[in-house]
Formats: C-alpha cells, sequence, structure tokens
C-alpha cells in the first residue's frame, strides 16, 4: 500500500509532464511513453559507459531531454500537425513507433538493469520497511512539482505558457511567440520525464516496450486529475499508485494493471473532465 | 452501385489471382497470405477511421475476438470451423457495437475515441492473458487436422485465394458503402458531425453501424489469421501491433478510398521485406521506417502516397 503510495509518486512525475503538454499544446501525445523508454536507456547508458549513478546523471539528462523536447516539438511535431488533432495522433503515434523501434534495433529485446549498491536497502519508518530508491524517487517528485509550479506562477516564462494555454491568438496579439512557447512546454515535459526515469532505474528494469507500462498509465492520471492540471497530476499518480498495489494484492499480479484501465475506462466514458478538473 | 464501379476491382482480383501461378515458394505464398490479412484488418480500420474520421488506436479487440472465438469454438467445444468463422465475425461486430455505443453515447471523439479504443484493447489483452478459457499465456492451439472441411488446406495456395476472396468482398463492400445513403451519412459526421445532425442525420446511429461493420471486418482478418497460423496468444490478438497496422496501412495508402488499405498494405509489408533483404534481420528497423513514413505521408498534405505521386507529377 505504501509502497504504491511511493511508485505512485514518480506516476505522478510522468503524467505531469504529459498533463503540461495538454494543458498548454491541447495535444494528445502518444510518443511519451516512448520517450521515458529512451531516458531510460540513456540513464543506463550513463551508467553503463560514463560510470554514472542515475540520480547523478539526472543532471546531464534533463537539459539534454530539454533540448531534445524542444527541437522535437519546434521541428517535428508542430510543422507536420499544421494543428489538427488528428495529425497530432499520427504523428506522435509514428515518433513513438521510430523511436521504440531504434531502442529494440540497437539494444535488442532484452531487459537490462543497473547494479546500485543501494538498491536493496530500506528505510524504517516506524513499524514499516520502505525501498531506499523509492523514497528517493517520492521526494524528489515532489520536488520537482513544486518546481514547475513555482516556474509556471512565478516566471516570465511560466506566464507565457500560462497565457498560450488560456488563449493563444491573444497571446500571440500581445507579441508572445507561441510556437517557441509550444516548443518550450514540450522541452519541459521531457525534462520530467528525463528526471522520472533516473529515479524508475535503480528499481526498474529497462526493455524498449518499458514506457508502453507507464504510458496508459499516465494517461489515466491524466484523465482523472484533470487535463492540464499540475496538481490533479500528482495527485492521480498518488490514487493509481495504491489503486495498481491493492488490485495487484486481490487479483493476482497478472490482472493488476487491470483495474487501472477500468477506471481510465469509466473516468473517460462518465467524467472526461477528471474528478479535479473544471467543467468542459 | 453501377457495374462500372465493380471493373477496378474486378481487374485487381484477376491479377491477384493469378499470383499462386507464378509465385510457388512457401516464403512467398506465405508473405502474400499475411499481407493479405494486414490488409483486411486494415480495410475494416478504413470504414470507420476513414469514412467516419473516428481514428481507433484499438482495433485489436475486434482482431483478437473473432480470432479467439474461432479458436475457442474449435477446440473447446468442437463447432465446425467454417461456422466459428462467422460466430467470430459476429462476436467482434457485437463487440464494436458495444465499444462504440458506451464511447459515442458519452460523446467521446477525437484522441479521447484513440485512448478509449487503446485501453478497451489493452483490458481485453490482460483479460485473455489471465483467463482459463483462452489458454492463459502459453496460448491457444488449433489442432493441426489437414482437411478441407476443417478450414485447413494443404496447399498455401487455397489459403492465398480464400483471404484475396475476402479482401474483393471487403472492397466491394466499401464500394458499395460508398454510394449508399448510410456511406454519404458518414461521410458527412467525418466533415461536420454537427451540421449533419442539424440535417437530420442520426449521427450516433450512423457512427454505431459503421464501427460494427468495421469490426467484422478486421475480425474476419482476425478470424483468419487464426485458422491459417493455428495458434495465438494475447500478444497477438490484442497486441498493438495489430491496432497499428491497422491504422498505417490505410493512412498510408489513402484513408477514406476504396483500394487505399490495399495499396497501404502492400506498400508497406513490401517495404518491410525489402528492408529485410537489405539489413538482414535486426529487429524494429521495418518499423522504423514506417514510423518515419508515418510522419513523412502525414507532414505534407495530401496525407497518402497516391496524392503525394499525383501531386508531384502536377508540379512538373
Amino acid at each position: 500500500m505504501l509502497n504504491g503510495l511511493l511508485t505512485g509518486a514518480i506516476y505522478g512525475l510522468v503524467a505531469l509532464g504529459l498533463t503540461l503538454v495538454y494543458g498548454v499544446l491541447h495535444i494528445i501525445n502518444f510518443a511519451h511513453g516512448a520517450l521515458l523508454t529512451l531516458a531510460m536507456y540513456a540513464a543506463f547508458v550513463a551508467w553503463k559507459v560514463f560510470g554514472l549513478d542515475p540520480y547523478v546523471a539526472i543532471l546531464p539528462l534533463v537539459p539534454l531531454f530539454y533540448l531534445l523536447g524542444y527541437g522535437v516539438q519546434r521541428y517535428v511535431i508542430g510543422p507536420a500537425s499544421r494543428g489538427e488533432d488528428s495529425n497530432i495522433l499520427l504523428v506522435t503515434l509514428g515518433l513513438s513507433i521510430v523511436i521504440e523501434n531504434m531502442m529494440l534495433a540497437i539494444f535488442r529485446s532484452d531487459t537490462l538493469s543497473v547494479q546500485v549498491p543501494y538498491a536493496m536497502e530500506v528505510v524504517e519508518l516506524g513499524p514499516m520497511l520502505l525501498g531506499f530508491p523509492r523514497v528517493v524517487g517520492f521526494g524528489v517528485a515532489f520536488v520537482v512539482a513544486l518546481v514547475l509550479f513555482v516556474l509556471l506562477t512565478m516566471t516570465d516564462t511560466g506566464r507565457a505558457i500560462r497565457a498560450v494555454a488560456k488563449e493563444r491568438t491573444g497571446a500571440a496579439l500581445v507579441g508572445i511567440n507561441v510556437n517557441h512557447v509550444y516548443a518550450v512546454t514540450f522541452g519541459i515535459g521531457a525534462a520530467c520525464l528525463a528526471v522520472a526515469a533516473c529515479l524508475l532505474l535503480p528499481f526498474f528494469y529497462v526493455s524498449p516496450r518499458v514506457g508502453n507500462a507507464f504510458v496508459l498509465v499516465a494517461f489515466t492520471i491524466v484523465v482523472l486529475g484533470g487535463m492540464g492540471s499540475v496538481p490533479g497530476a500528482l495527485l492521480g499518480g498518488l490514487f493509481i499508485g495504491v489503486v495498481e498495489s491493492l488490485s495487484g494484492l486481490y487479483f493476482g499480479d497478472s490482472l493488476g494493471q487491470i483495474g487501472i484501465f477500468l477506471i481510465f475506462i469509466l473516468v473517460l466514458l462518465f467524467r472526461p473532465t477528471g474528478l479535479f478538473g473544471a467543467k468542459a | 452501385m453501377s457495374t462500372r464501379d465493380l471493373v477496378p476491382i474486378l481487374v485487381f482480383a484477376a491479377v491477384a489471382a493469378l499470383l499462386p501461378v507464378f509465385v510457388t515458394a512457401n516464403t512467398w505464398l506465405n508473405f502474400a497470405v499475411f499481407t493479405l490479412i494486414i490488409c483486411l484488418a486494415a480495410q475494416g480500420w478504413n470504414i470507420l477511421g476513414g469514412y467516419g474520421g473516428q481514428y481507433s488506436f484499438g482495433h485489436a479487440a475486434f482482431f483478437g475476438t473473432a480470432a479467439y472465438a474461432t479458436a475457442i469454438l474449435q477446440v473447446r467445444y468442437g463447432v465446425n470451423p467454417y461456422l466459428g468463422f462467422g460466430f467470430g465475425i459476429a462476436a467482434a461486430a457485437v463487440v464494436g457495437w458495444i465499444i462504440g455505443a458506451l464511447s459515442f453515447r458519452s460523446g467521446l471523439r477525437g484522441s479521447y475515441f484513440a485512448l478509449v479504443t487503446l485501453a478497451f484493447a489493452e483490458v481485453f489483452r490482460v483479460l485473455a492473458n489471465a483467463s482459463e478459457m483462452t489458454g492463459g499465456a502459453a496460448g491457444i492451439l488449433i489442432r493441426l487436422d489437414v482437411r478441407p472441411e476443417n478450414f485447413q488446406f494443404a496447399s498455401r495456395a487455397t489459403f492465398y485465394w480464400i483471404a484475396l476472396a475476402l479482401v474483393v468482398a471487403a472492397l466491394v463492400v466499401t464500394r458499395a458503402l460508398e454510394r449508399s445513403r448510410l456511406g454519404a451519412q458518414l461521410v458527412a459526421v467525418r466533415e461536420n458531425e454537427s451540421a449533419a445532425r442539424a440535417l437530420g442525420v442520426d449521427a450516433l446511429q450512423v457512427k454505431l453501424s459503421a464501427i460494427a461493420l468495421s469490426a467484422a471486418i478486421t475480425g474476419a482478418a482476425g478470424a483468419l489469421y487464426a485458422q491459417y497460423f493455428l495458434y495465438l496468444d494475447a500478444n497477438i490478438a490484442y497486441g498493438t501491433w495489430i491496432s497499428v497496422e491497422a491504422l498505417l496501412a490505410p493512412i498510408i495508402g489513402g484513408a477514406g478510398t476504396v483500394f487505399g488499405p490495399v495499396l497501404g498494405g502492400i506498400i508497406l509489408h513490401g517495404l518491410s521485406e525489402f528492408t529485410k533483404s537489405l539489413v538482414g534481420r535486426i529487429p524494429g528497423v521495418d518499423l522504423v521506417i514506417f514510423g518515419i513514413l508515418l510522419i513523412v505521408v502525414v507532414r505534407f498534405p495530401p496525407r497518402e502516397i497516391p496524392g503525394l505521386i499525383r501531386m508531384w507529377r502536377g508540379r512538373r
């Protein structure tokens, strides 16, 4: 249960990037899972080749993925979509196919994992023993959410992002470069993924399809928390983490994820604005 | 529908039917049958996605349902395979109608519809992977018993002709739909749902008919797959791969056209064989090319390869 809560925070972090991109660009980014996979492989390579601890690898990977996300939105998704919903769906799907299979071609389908000395360490919290990497993940996820919140509310960039999210034409009229803001938002979303990947790596495996395990979960969290809502994403993440560990407990491992999908379908059918979302 | 509408379809059928006369190597016939199965699944997607504009990311739900229904009826209940084939298609249509009723009634469209169909397919996959009935993770095997009355044939060419007949039937259905009232209403809903409703089109009913027909055709592909390969597991039947293939082929060949899915299917699989022969068996390389092709095709209107060729010709 508590472990579910801890994993949930990282789910929340993955969903954070997705919800931000949705809130501002109003696009559903199918490549999100594949980008997470890419980030996990990047962190793995950093550990294997350069001997960087996954937590240290956050430092170089965040700017790297910010730039990558910026470039992908500015030069691939933006021009290809021409503002049409269905085109964005298809382009991000295409991107996810490309990324996933490039990883497959390079690393093959074996699952890889890193060995770090603290992977098995536990933190004692009263009567409970908690995995050390999960506790770190939980803490960092909240720090990232806080930083993001400050960024969005206090800085000029954040104000521009929120302006574009609310009223694109109006924002363009007062001199905001909308395409730049879109790309920045996408970059921030990708940077969140880089953090999530580094936090996951010490206690999770990497495989070319690992992102898929997270992407539907992330979508569930995003619709649950209300599309575009930052606190919604975090709360939704915690909730889903708990649901997953509970349904895994009751239905067994093979059916564990079904609880998530059912919640997802039910929320989409009956309350597509999410539990915390504004009325459409 | 006039006879003139049927001429291109008959020409295609005649040319394609001759293939086994020239090609006898089993690997090539295997490849041809597999391509036809994908084409059929894509033709199903094209009804809902191409003509109706409702992009499903979960056509695996229909493919897998029909495949499992065919296999389970035979293996567990000894039902005649041809009958099972029909039941499979009917089961897929019912599942399509139910998913459609749930999601269209709630007013889901665009990305939300894509997401909910994806989630439905995943639910089916997880269930099939865990259930006793479907053989769980080990999968289900249809007993090899090569007799025509068992829907199993010694010659791959026979299977090729059956698959071709189904593809041609789907071409005819698509053409008939294009010429029918339902087809016109479906296109109207795709172009502007509110306007179509203002003109008295029952949009919900139109979309439900479309998704049921679409699911039935993709289901036929699934049932054929089960009967040809005689083995299924959850990741084959309900895997994302078939949802993606069913969507890629019409988009690349021309969504909302009669020949689009078939053309797209042949282009994709021809390309994939070609890359395999070029770079050897590195897994994933062919799919990387599919993905790039998808992005490029979407990037440049008119968003389909025949259209791109027309435009390029016009420019010269």
